[in-house]
């Protein structure tokens, strides 16, 4: 076996790499530019070698710099990874000059699955099922509606040229067809100069599924069936599992035999995907291959039990796959659910900065019978740079059903604490909980569909509300009881903490009595509802872990006036646990509404501001540049929203504002 | 038979204040009454009043015609928590709260309980100001009250929560007392008002611009904090109690806490970033050395670019004062000078031990800040920091510089723990500034050179642990845990300054 191997990534695949490395007794070498020296993919290699500045482009990405590395270090081979150079064929033949072993496939592979039309019709010779369509030119109306009814119903009718959606109709009959045909070239012409149109099948109810294939150098091809990628937000995957909740075992088998006829027909070896479209009738058509280790390659291997980076490395040394395809066994079902650094509440913004809290959920099995698994390359008190994708890892959980690996993942993402930065965790909470996705009826549009105006929180409904009612009101007990325990109180004259609350939350008040005894409390909500909470929570702590009536609930809590912010299941809540007689007195406090900030541009970061590209009185137009924060050494351009006149300019270039504060008003 | 039913008619009549009529009028403003305030303020139950029955005395303007029982002023003791505090709560809807020979003498009559007891004070202010049909008894009243308040000061904490108007001689109460606390859009401070302000200097601004909660957090800094509304101004008060000594009398409070004192924080080794010019927000280390992360900021809108608030290390509560380096670098101006001596002064007035977190460039230069008078206002808290006798723990994170750091709480001003991390640089200046004058007049190349070179001698905690005057360099993961064991070492200090009738700070 290989002695040494390079890892031409960072961030969370470098270190998942290094982890098999590691257990297969290979030592490792890491890259690493100006941004990423405190990396944990750094901490975590043998050896670590600096390729150059922080921008891809002038170090993960440059093949000299990596080669130098290589020879530096006497690494026997490479592991790319994801991203950067692993679908990059002329990487792979550099190392194949150098005698070095790419841990992946064969460049002619590479470059044949590389290309949208060879691929395609490499994937036609081997009989793998294409999107049917028409790729030749075509005169008039009537030639369209004849290829439209050939090809069948629904069709696409596109721009060659086309994008961003101009140019395209979705045709259901002849006469759609004659009429979306004209209206498209006319458009086409308009917009791009080029009028050419192609016609192809229009997939409804589109799903994303793939499948992990696996050939080595002696002709053996096995896939490890699929994996569903549905839950994409802009074309970005959000959550996997695997297997599909859709497919059946006949869909199944003629998709893995179709990937492994392609896998075969280009000579592959390696680990490798087979992207593939499924509509509603279970029709699948080809997409592209991916030639490389996938991202969400870990719900694969929970489910077969097959390390695929460890298969890369002894099939790139030229060892034999140790299984044949009736060894591959679907067991249970995993989840994994992408944590990327995107504030879901500010439409999925980039977020940089300080990681201030990074605990993710214990790994390993569960007390409920699941696995968790959580690849990460990042650590508390890391920095999130601008630098590289936004992703900073991957919770997987398993479990025998799909059910309960969604259950296993909403507790696991309770639990996983992340501060100082905005990240999606709360969304993908939200998902978890969504009844669509939970009956498996998704498609890649699940997200446009279900959250068209973005992602505001989650609503909980009132079972889980009471959950969290008797949850706060049994933690805020517990806090005021330790606040009459203060040294200096008038003996004899203590304060006595009451029973009686009243707990507020998402719009809804529930008056609670809490029944405490030295095993925990119970919660009497009305005269026959009560649930039981147990808990070793104590003040301060940020993680709540009860029990709520025998089952699990996790909290992340802070403390607020009269209550707590408490982070569960999507939602971000304050709780208000107050006496009867505070709430009472609440309710003549007026409301004070959020001041109209439309009229405004809001300092979206803590920064300073750089400079300021308009003046009072300037119209603007929708896009338009309007002022420079530099936050964390980092320049961000602010657009106007929509086109407005500027009215007043309430800062200036060198002023550091906090988060929200006013930069200028508009009229 | 006849006694026990007036008795009972009494109370309910002084009860209703000012009448159904007026609660209902203050209700529809989104304010409580005295009455409610007191409520929320304390304990449940556990409210003693005085002088339900007080009455006015004046005969002028037919006002004898009218007497509540009260005088527009409620007063009496209970507890927060269980430990004692004496308040009075003005009445709006008696005459408008406002102030008479009598509403003072039952203020008085309070404070003079609260200091012979040693119990801190709360005020709720909600007073239209001088019950004018008195004259100069009202003001004899005010400043009764002035007196006393000047008197406690030091004594027993006095917090004052303005709830609703406070102007004229009014504002000159809370202004002495040790927190001032605001209800927004429902509260206001001034002098004068704005119609005199119209009438005299012809500006035209609102009560809320003059004086709202907005501005005295951010721009006055008279008030130390506004809230949202009665009720959680209220809640965040008794927040507040629970970190502050009954009196001058007692210790700070240790109350039993679920935080480790040796609690590893890794993340603190990163939190300083690689470049020096570089900022970080100082709070997260006040918050992870604190207990269980809870901190109370005192003057958070104001002067940003140094924190003051009151933490709990092992249950005690402990004073922290830090620079900030995400604000104006963490520079010390007049105005974070002037707030974070007043702070360090009420520490030790009140025994509360003081952790000061250093990051500080130097004082801002500027002409703003000569013609300001920074001379001065920088000395009050090098004043403040020297005369102190508390137990003072000084952690210099980075930069430490010049006077500044003399300044902050520094060894030579009876620091009784000095500590840095690995990343301090303790020196006269910044390495670049320094080579410049020490090397005046040397070409480019050569002062980029001795920078280098100075920076490598300097710019680094050895020398002045050399010296002595850092008594330990530690590693930023173990803060919390050297920090409190240092605090618990001190336990027992005992220093006094020399006798003097007192000092005399440069006001």
């Amino acid at each position: 076996m290989f002695k040494k191997i390079l890892i031409a990534n960072r961030g969370e695949i470098a270190c998942r790499v290094m982890k098999t490395a590691r257990k297969m007794g290979i030592k490792t070498v890491a890259v690493y530019s100006d941004a990423d020296r405190d990396a944990l993919h750094v901490k975590m290699a043998d050896e670590a070698v600096y390729i150059g500045a922080s921008p891809a482009a002038q170090s993960y990405i440059v093949i000299d710099k990596i080669m130098q590395a290589v020879h530096q270090t006497g690494a026997e081979a490479v592991h790319p990874g994801y991203g950067f150079l692993s679908e990059n064929r002329n990487f792979a033949a550099a190392l194949e000059a150098a005698g070095v072993v790419f841990i992946g496939p064969p460049s002619p592979a590479i470059e044949a699955m590389g290309d949208k039309i060879t691929s395609k019709k490499i994937a036609q010779q081997a009989n793998v099922s294409t999107v049917p369509g028409h790729m030749g030119l075509i005169a008039d109306a009537d030639e369209a509606a004849a290829i439209s009814a050939q090809i069948g119903y629904p069709v696409m009718i596109k721009a060659s040229a086309g994008g961003g959606g101009k140019g395209m109709r979705i045709a259901w009959n002849d006469a759609e067809a004659r009429e979306g045909f004209q209206s498209s070239k006319n458009e086409a012409a308009a917009s791009f100069g080029d009028d050419r149109i192609f016609i192809e099948k229009f997939v409804t109810q589109p799903r994303h599924i793939e499948i992990q294939v696996l050939a080595d150098k002696h002709g053996n091809i096995v896939y490890l069936h699929e994996r569903e990628c549905s839950i994409q937000r802009r074309n970005q995957k959000v959550i996997e599992e695997a297997p599909s909740p859709f497919l059946d075992e006949a869909t199944r088998r003629a998709m893995g035999e179709q990937a492994c006829a392609l896998a075969r027909a280009v000579g592959y070896t390696s680990a490798g995907t087979v992207e593939f479209i499924v509509d509603g009738a279970r029709n699948f058509y080809f997409l592209e291959m991916n030639t490389r280790l996938q991202v969400e390659h870990p719900v694969t291997e929970l489910i077969t039990g097959v390390d695929l980076v460890e298969q890369m490395i002894r099939v790139a040394y030229g060892a034999p796959l140790p299984f044949a395809q009736s060894d591959l066994k679907i067991n249970g079902w995993a989840m994994e659910s992408r944590l990327y650094a995107e504030d879901p509440y500010r439409n999925f913004l980039p977020s940089i900065g300080r990681l201030t809290r990074y605990r993710p959920p214990v790994e390993g099995a569960t007390a409920s019978g699941g696995i968790v698994r959580n690849d990460t390359g990042v650590f508390e008190g890391g920095e999130i740079s601008m630098f590289y994708d936004p992703m900073i890892a991957k919770l997987c959980t398993w479990a025998p059903t799909r059910t309960q690996a969604i259950t296993e993942m909403r507790i696991a993402l309770d639990t996983f604490e992340v501060e100082g930065i905005g990240h999606n965790l709360p969304f993908v909470g939200a998902v978890m909980d969504h009844p669509r996705f939970q009956s498996g009826n998704i498609t890649t549009a699940f997200i446009a569909e279900e959250y068209p105006d973005g992602f505001q929180g989650a609503h909980l409904p009132d079972d889980i509300l009471r959950q969290i009612a008797a949850s706060a009101a049994a933690m805020h007990r517990v806090a005021e009881i330790r606040r009459t325990k203060i040294s200096g109180t008038l003996n004899n004259h203590t304060r006595r903490v009451g029973d009686d609350w009243v707990v507020s939350l998402q719009g809804q008040s529930f008056a609670v009595t809490v029944q405490a005894d030295p095993e925990g409390s119970t919660i009497h909500f009305d005269k026959d509802t009560a649930l039981r909470v147990t808990s070793d929570w104590t003040p301060g702590q940020p993680l709540a872990r009860l029990s709520v009536n025998g089952s699990p609930v996790v909290i992340k809590t802070s403390k607020i006036p009269m209550g707590f912010r408490m982070r569960l299941r999507g939602a971000d809540l304050k709780v208000h646990v107050q006496t009867p007689r505070q709430k009472q007195l609440s309710g003549l406090m007026l409301e004070k509404l959020p001041p109209d900030t439309s009229k405004f541009l809001l300092c979206p970061m803590p920064g300073l501001i750089a400079k300021i590209m308009v003046s009072e009185g300037d119209e603007v137009q929708e896009g338009q540049a309007l002022a420079t924060v530099e936050a964390m050494k980092m320049e961000n351009i602010l657009k106007a929203e929509r086109r407005g006149v500027v009215k007043k300019i309430t800062t200036s270039a060198g002023s550091s504002l906090k988060v929200d504060e006013v930069i200028m008003e508009f009229e | 038979m006849d006694i026990l039913a007036e008795l009972e008619v009494r109370r309910q009549t002084a009860r209703l204040g000012g009448g159904q009529r007026r609660i209902d009028a203050q209700h529809s403003k989104g304010k409580l009454t005295a009455r409610e305030r007191i409520e929320l303020l304390l304990d449940e139950g556990s409210f003693e009043e005085f002088d339900m029955f007080v009455a006015h005395r004046c005969t002028d303007f037919g006002m004898e015609a009218e007497r509540p029982a009260g005088d527009g002023v409620v007063t009496g003791w209970g507890t927060v928590n269980g430990r004692m505090v004496y308040v009075y709560s003005q009445d709006f809807t008696v005459f408008g709260g406002s102030l008479s020979e009598t509403h003072a003498n039952k203020i008085c009559k309070i404070m003079d309980m609260a200091m012979q007891n040693g119990a801190p004070v709360i005020g709720m202010n909600d007073s239209g100001g001088a019950r004018i049909q008195e004259g100069v008894a009202s003001l004899a009243g005010y400043a009764e009250v002035f007196q006393r308040n000047i008197l406690a000061s030091g004594v027993v904490p006095q917090i004052s929560v303005i709830m609703g108007p406070c102007a004229g001689g009014a504002v000159y109460s809370p202004a002495m007392t040790d927190f001032i606390f605001m209800v927004k859009d429902s509260s206001y401070m001034f002098v004068t008002g704005p119609d005199v302000v119209k009438t005299v200097t012809n500006e035209i601004v609102t009560a809320e611009q003059l004086g709202g909660a907005s501005t005295h957090t951010k721009k006055s800094s008279v008030a130390d904090g506004a809230f949202e509304n009665d009720v959680e101004a209220l809640a965040e008060i008794r927040r507040l109690v629970d970190f502050l000594p009954l009196s001058n009398r007692d210790k700070a409070p240790v109350r039993p806490f679920f935080d480790d004192p040796a609690r590893l924080e890794s993340s603190l080794d990163t939190l300083i970033p690689a470049n020096p010019n570089q900022p970080y927000d100082m709070k997260e280390l006040i918050v992870k050395v604190a207990d269980e992360g809870d901190f109370f900021e005192i003057q958070r809108d104001f002067a940003a670019n140094v924190i003051t608030g009151f933490v709990r290390i092992e249950g005690q509560t402990t004073g922290v004062v830090a620079n900030q380096p995400m604000v104006l670098a963490g520079c010390l101006d007049i105005d974070a000078s002037r707030k974070a001596a007043r702070f360090v002064r009420f520490c030790d007035a009140f025994e509360i031990p003081i952790l000061t977190l250093v990051d500080v460039p130097g004082f801002l230069p500027g002409v703003a800040q000569e013609l300001g008078g920074i001379i001065k206002h920088g000395a009050k808290l090098l004043f403040a920091y020297g005369e102190a006798t508390v137990p003072k723990v000084t952690v210099i994170t980075r930069k430490a510089y010049g006077g500044a750091y003399d300044v902050m709480a520094s060894k030579h001003l009876r620091g009784d723990f000095n500590y840095a991390w690995p990343t301090a640089e303790i020196a006269v200046m910044g390495a670049k500034g320094a080579t410049e004058i020490i090397h005046r007049g040397k070409s480019p190349e050569d002062i980029a050179r001795l920078t280098k070179e100075y920076e490598n001698r300097f710019a680094n905690p050895f020398v002045a642990a050399e010296k002595g005057f850092i008594d330990e360099v530690i590693m930023p993961h173990s803060t919390r845990r050297r920090v409190a064991r240092a605090f618990a070492s001190l336990r027992g200090k005992k220093l006094a300054n020399p006798w003097k009738k007192h000092d005399n700070i440069p006001l």
